[in-house]
């Protein structure tokens, strides 16, 4: 790979398909922030999940668990085993980045599904840089004024089942689940999954149900023998990545 | 809930700035590739299954259920992705309504 430089028609497509996806992300912030507030989430707390923790299956998987009556600790074991997704991307973006030091730390804040969508599919180092960065960018300012307004506007309607938000959040983890359904032993494992939840759901206590079900990741993982390679989401797995 | 929050949200950082420093060979230990894999597909199918269909400790079926099948339909007819959320949450809205 060479770092030829970008010829300036690529590097315009690069920034407005980057934006784009931004845009429509950054948009779908504002459910976070008022799924968040309607779980028992204060507007402070919902806000600083946007800031430092930025990244959106995470952050839903969290409050999802706490609405559900779950321990905030179980919420967050959930979360941080979601997150690990984006260490798998971070070792597939890393040789294309090539970034050190603070560049690097920068780059980590900002590495989520998206950024490496637009920016994983690109020839060169320069044209990686420009997608990842834009798009990680330019989600994180919309994402975290739009998890704000959400917040905000969660907290004045009170009760989530009003404007139905209970339900955006199972949707919102179904269409995160979508793109990685392609592939027949997913939809198994997927299938088993929500079988092992829902039958624990009326033993144990709220938060572990979802946990157990990383088991089966586990379980199917260490017997399963195909190999294939990792998933990525491409830019056609993305919030206005339709193109 | 700030532990939970803060601590979280620091771990989900390092997840992130690992991913970026380990070596590359890391993934190519098949199992660890398979397991890491197949993690976010079980995690998201268990919370979309207890999202919809449980209330704290016991499972139920309600308007939820309508907005997951909204999502199910958007979904194959490729919709956006903010067409699939909000028009999920507008049908649940919309069925407790009627």
């Amino acid at each position: 790979m060479h770092d030829a430089v970008l010829p300036p028609g690529e590097r315009t497509a690069i920034v407005r398909d980057s934006l784009a996806v931004g845009v429509a992300t950054g948009a779908y912030g504002f459910g976070f922030g008022a799924v968040s507030v309607a779980s028992g989430l204060s507007i402070a707390q919902t806000c600083v999940l946007s800031l430092l923790m930025f990244t959106g299956a995470s952050q839903f998987a969290l409050v999802g668990v706490v609405a559900a009556g779950g321990a905030p600790l179980s919420g967050a074991a959930t979360a941080l085993l979601l997150g690990t997704r984006n260490t798998l991307y971070g070792l597939r973006m890393a040789p294309l980045l090539r970034w050190r030091g603070w560049r690097r730390a920068a780059a980590a804040h900002v590495l989520i599904d998206e950024s490496t969508a637009m920016g994983v599919s690109r020839g060169t180092t320069e044209g990686a840089r420009l997608g990842f960065v834009t798009t990680g960018v330019s989600v994180f300012v919309l994402w975290n004024l739009a998890t704000a307004v959400g917040a905000f506007a969660g907290d004045a309607v009170g009760d989530p089942r009003t404007f139905g938000l209970d339900a955006a959040v199972g949707a919102a983890f179904l269409a995160l689940l979508w793109p990685r359904l392609r592939d027949r032993r997913n939809v198994l494992v997927a299938v088993l999954a929500a079988a092992v939840a829902l039958s624990l759901v009326p033993l144990t206590a709220a938060g572990v149900p979802v946990l157990a079900a990383g088991g089966v990741a586990l379980l199917v993982g260490v017997l399963g023998k195909r190999q294939d390679p990792t998933e990525v989401p491409g830019p056609d797995d993305v919030a206005g990545g339709h193109r | 809930m700030w532990t939970a929050v803060l601590l979280a949200g620091v771990g989900c950082y390092l997840l992130k700035l690992a991913g970026l420093s380990l070596p590359e060979r890391v993934l190519e230990h098949p199992t660890v590739e398979r397991v890491a894999d197949l993690i976010p597909v079980a995690l998201l199918a268990a919370l979309v299954a207890v999202q919809v269909f449980s209330s704290g400790s016991t499972l139920t079926l309600d308007a939820r259920a309508l907005g997951l099948g909204f999502a199910v339909v958007a979904l194959l007819l490729r919709m956006p992705f903010l067409v699939v959320v909000v028009g999920a949450s507008v049908v649940a809205a919309v069925a407790r309504l009627l």
